[in-house]
């Protein structure tokens, strides 16, 4: 029933594929035609020659700008910029906005693509980092995080989920806190846009990261960040400068959005996949998609609990977590245990750290780390089935 | 006086932010490359009525869709 519904014009797969915390796989059929169809009837470099398919090009990626505003609740699309991938749009960010001597506040639970700039800046630019500690299943409580803010912080940046054991921090709360502090507050939404609820605008988040081939359903290639309407995005350095089919007299960077950090040529035609993406997630609505996703959230935690021998992290609970499970195998390694449910099973998973070495220290699970499973619009039931059966075969057989 | 106006901006995607608010307004914008005795450095600009050019600025500071200046044809 699930499968009819969430598959439109799917085709058929044998592969258990459940990394999509990695990457969301399969697409929609509407995102691969929309690529193709670019690269067909377009094909054009957007805002660079004036002639009609230029401007058609530039015309998608306004859509596609204008589509994320809609759906994440920012209300200026020209604040939408588009980079390689969220890693890039967090990069760009921190390294171009913080300054020597700047006071971040930040968790226990991010993932490296936040940590790794925040630790180099820490030892080059001589920034002082500030991370809250989570409870035991990645969890924040917002009276902690308020407590970190004094008035001399510069920026507050968190993940809205954990991407190694889904747990959700309530950023709604610490916007609101961040707000009363007159704090900036960026949120890293990679493993939340498009199967959570967010309104950058409700929620009082200054800066999105966003990543478009995970929950987006759009291909690899495609991320970016959204200001919003309170952030001067002139405070961020750029990270590239180039040609931007723009004061194209002047041998300086333009300081106009969205021009100042789009140099040189985008992905625009993983940039009309990401439309259709972002469409395909509009039509359906996040709750109906995220409802899904805690059937398999719930489905599996129970299964996996059936099981002798394995351990669940994280908060057990499909309403305060994503599609996102790390466990561990008693007795065996996770490497040992990712490479059977790949090879014998045909169970995509991913082990180790994640990229989130701070996240595995808060669970308890550094160094070995965990096997992760993470669930899409498009897991079935019978794929939990099959991965749950997978796991009690081989405890079974160890 | 000329029948049209052109809305120069810095940036093609700017102008195309301007086509669609004044279009979703109901009001009549078109596209076209910058005429060649007005400077412009993104290549595109869009095309006004003349008789809309007041109502046109006034949405667009409304809606905060940049512009650098709008000139009669």
């Amino acid at each position: 029933m699930s499968r009819q519904f969430m598959y439109g014009t799917m085709h058929e797969k044998d592969v258990i594929y459940l990394d999509n915390a990695a990457t969301s796989w399969p697409k929609p059929d509407s995102v691969l035609e929309e690529i193709v169809r670019f690269y067909r009837e377009v094909g054009a470099n957007p805002g660079r020659s004036g002639h009609r398919l230029s401007v058609e090009a530039e015309r998608i990626r306004m859509e596609t700008r204008e589509a994320l505003c809609g759906l994440l609740g920012a209300e200026d699309p020209l604040s939408v910029i588009f980079t390689a991938n969220v890693t890039a749009a967090v990069s760009l960010v921190l390294l171009g906005y913080l300054r020597p001597g700047d006071r971040v506040v930040t968790t226990s639970m991010e993932h490296n693509a936040v940590l790794r700039p925040l630790r180099f800046l820490e030892n080059t630019r001589d920034i002082h980092l500030t991370l809250v500690q989570a409870g035991a299943d990645g969890g924040i409580d917002p009276e902690d995080f308020r407590k970190v803010l004094t008035g001399d912080v510069r920026l507050a940046v968190v993940n809205h989920a954990s991407n190694v054991c889904g747990t959700i921090l309530p950023v709604a709360e610490f916007g609101k806190i961040a707000s009363e502090c007159g704090i900036p507050l960026m949120v890293d939404a990679a493993q939340t846009a498009g199967c959570w609820p967010l309104d950058m605008g409700k929620d009082n988040i200054d800066i999105l990261a966003f990543t478009g081939h995970k929950g987006l359903l759009g291909p690899t290639g495609t991320g970016g960040v959204i200001f919003g309407a309170r952030f001067d995005p002139r405070e961020v350095t750029p990270l590239m400068f180039g040609g931007t089919g723009s004061r194209s007299e002047k041998e300086v960077q333009p300081d106009f959005m969205p021009d100042c950090f789009e140099s040189g040529t985008a992905d625009i035609g993983g940039i009309a996949g990401l439309r259709a993406g972002v469409q395909w997630v509009r039509e359906r609505g996040v709750e109906v998609i995220g409802e899904h996703e805690r059937n398999m959230t719930r489905r599996l935690l129970d299964a996996l609990g059936n099981i002798d021998g394995v351990r669940i992290f994280g908060p057990l609970d499909e309403q305060r977590q994503t599609a996102t499970v790390s466990f561990t195998v008693e007795g065996m390694s996770v490497s040992e245990v990712g490479m059977r449910l790949s090879d014998e099973h045909n169970v995509m998973s991913r082990v180790g750290l994640h990229c989130a070495p701070r996240a595995h220290r808060t669970l308890g699970t550094f160094p070995e780390g965990t096997i992760r499973f993470s669930m899409g619009p498009f897991t079935t039931d019978e794929d939990i089935d099959t991965a749950a059966g997978a796991v009690a075969r081989i405890v079974h057989e160890k | 006086m000329s029948d049209y106006a052109v809305i120069i901006t810095h940036s093609t995607s700017h102008a195309i932010r301007a086509e669609k608010i004044l279009l979703s307004a109901g009001l009549k914008a078109k596209m076209i490359p910058v005429p060649r005795h007005i400077s412009s450095d993104c290549g595109t600009a869009v095309r006004i009525p003349a008789v809309q050019v007041e109502e046109s600025k006034r949405l667009m500071d409304e809606k905060k869709a940049p512009y650098d200046r709008v000139e009669l044809l």
